[in-house]
């Protein structure tokens, strides 16, 4: 559809270091200021990296997930929070690219995704009780002729300011149980943000995901017509793990880079002593390789059984999906806090070049976003019945 | 054997619904099944008929319908029988 530009002529991995340099130079302003990483989305805009991974006849490339989760791991060295947008951008493409299969309507805003390289924000979590359960909703959609309208309090919306369209879960009607639920796609100009919540956090400050009150009306074609119950179990948790697991793994990486930078200018002043900080610089290397194993090996996973809906179902596949969120999100914290005791005070503080603090602060959330504990019950029930496969090769 | 289906969810699927109201083919996660139900009704089968839910049929589809939980378990009864 759109005239390849030059720059989609460099390979990915190209551009996304590109954005990620731009990211860099800008994290810590973002972080301090907890605003909106607007010039790193300029750059990975300029690179054209929002609809990769939509189909070419749209308009895109046809990335894999796999790729996809590199720029994330590549992202995730510079700034948290830019990776993390980028994320949960392309956890909702991931969705609309196979669960609006056939809509015209997507079709065609797929196809302005690639061209405008839009971003895409996502309203799941909801006040009165719901939290950060996904699969239930209180609020639903009204569809009254052609046109759909949605009231939603939603607590937490990541840049739902900056964002040209946001993907909102809700009840499918107004008798419909609380786990019956559709995602519908609002184009901005269809919805207004009445803010109810700040962000001013520990650490992602530059995700802005505030609250708000959330109002759109559209057309009734935008309602997805998969239910949401299928997209969250064959796409959207799966894809959530894998990408955010991806991009903490980038965070991780980026603290150990400065802990064995640090280790090394240590060696060079001393030659012929080993610093005291290399024997946790190969503890931390040990517990990377770890959490990169963990995120590869769920790629490959999720790779094998796209498109084939009795794998994503299986018990034993949201099982692995789940243990690659928790095992990241724990693990990363470990590999920052041995970064921190190998550069000391000079890691402790904001302003040196092994500066860690926006690193743990950014780290932590993994823990809390759905909760481990929610995953780890939610494990611990399919648990009651699935028998892991012990095979290495199966 | 939809009967056995029918008394065991009724029991276990803390369903927001009566099973009354739900025809045999009807999608049950539409009708609110969790997955945290779905389980513990998963407990139930195997408790009741005295057999276990192998690897394949551990996923939503069996899960998705009176019929399809039906089949799943007489599936599951002719295998060990044999
Ligand atoms: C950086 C960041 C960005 C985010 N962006 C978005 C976004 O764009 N859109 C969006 O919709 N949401 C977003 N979220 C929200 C996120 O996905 C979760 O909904 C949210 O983090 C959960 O909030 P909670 O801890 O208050 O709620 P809950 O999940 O309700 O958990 C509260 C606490 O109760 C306990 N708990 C609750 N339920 C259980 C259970 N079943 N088993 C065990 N323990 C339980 C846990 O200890 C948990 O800490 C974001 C979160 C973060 C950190």
């Amino acid at each position: 559809m759109t005239a390849a530009g030059p720059v989609t002529a460099m390979s990915l991995p190209e551009r996304a270091k590109r954005a990620a340099k731009v990211a860099a130079k800008y994290a810590d302003a973002v972080d301090r200021e907890g605003r909106f990483p607007s010039e790193a989305l300029d750059a990975m805009k300029a690179e054209r990296l929002m609809g990769v991974m939509i189909k070419a006849e749209l308009g895109g490339e046809g990335a894999s997930l796999s790729e996809v989760a590199d720029v994330c791991v590549t992202l995730g060295q510079a700034c948290g929070s830019s990776a993390m947008v980028y994320a949960m951008h392309q956890i909702q493409i991931a969705s609309l690219n196979d669960y609006a299969v056939g809509s015209a309507w997507y079709e065609e805003f797929l196809g302005r995704v690639c061209d405008e390289q839009l971003l895409i924000g996502s309203a799941t979590s909801e006040a009165g009780g719901i939290g950060g359960n996904l699969r239930n909703s209180i609020c639903a959609v009204d569809v009254v002729g052609d046109v759909v309208r949605l009231e939603k309090d939603a607590t937490v919306i990541s840049y739902g300011e900056a964002s040209d369209a946001i993907m909102v879960t809700s009840r499918r009607n107004a008798d419909a149980a609380p786990s019956d639920q559709v995602s519908t796609v609002f184009v901005k100009g269809q919805y207004t943000l009445e803010k109810t919540t700040d962000w001013d956090t520990l650490g992602m400050r530059g995700t802005c995901s505030e609250g708000f009150i959330f109002r759109a009306e559209g057309a009734k074609e935008q309602i997805l017509p998969r239910p949401f119950a299928e997209i969250a179990a064959q796409s959207m948790l799966a894809v959530s793990h894998l990408l955010w697991s991806a991009l903490w793994y980038g965070i991780a990486y980026d603290a150990f880079a400065r802990g064995q930078s640090f280790v090394k200018a240590a060696a060079r002043k001393n030659p012929g002593q080993t610093p005291p900080g290399a024997l946790r610089v190969a503890e931390a290397a040990n517990l990377l390789q770890q959490v990169k194993g963990n995120v590869v090996s769920g790629l490959k996973q999720f790779e094998a059984a796209k498109g084939n809906p009795d794998a994503l179902n299986a018990m034993s596949f949201a099982v692995a999906m789940n243990n690659i969120k928790i095992g990241t999100s724990q693990t990363i914290l470990t590999v920052i806090n041995h970064c921190m005791l190998i550069c000391g005070i000079a890691g402790y503080k904001n302003d040196t070049p092994y500066s860690l603090g926006r690193h743990l602060r950014d780290a932590h959330s993994a823990q809390l976003m759905i909760s481990n504990d929610r995953v780890l019950g939610n494990t611990s029930t399919m648990l009651l019945v699935n028998k892991p496969d012990p095979s290495l090769v199966g | 054997m939809h009967d056995v289906v029918r008394q065991l969810l009724a029991k276990h699927g803390s369903l927001p619904v009566s099973v009354d109201e739900i025809a045999n083919n009807a999608d049950l996660y539409d009708a609110g099944l969790s997955s945290f139900a779905s389980v513990q009704l998963m407990l139930a089968l195997e408790e009741h008929f005295d057999v276990e839910f192998p690897e394949h049929l551990l996923n939503r589809k069996s899960f998705s319908s009176i019929d399809a939980i039906a089949a799943a378990v007489s599936e599951i009864a002719d295998d060990q029988a044999a």
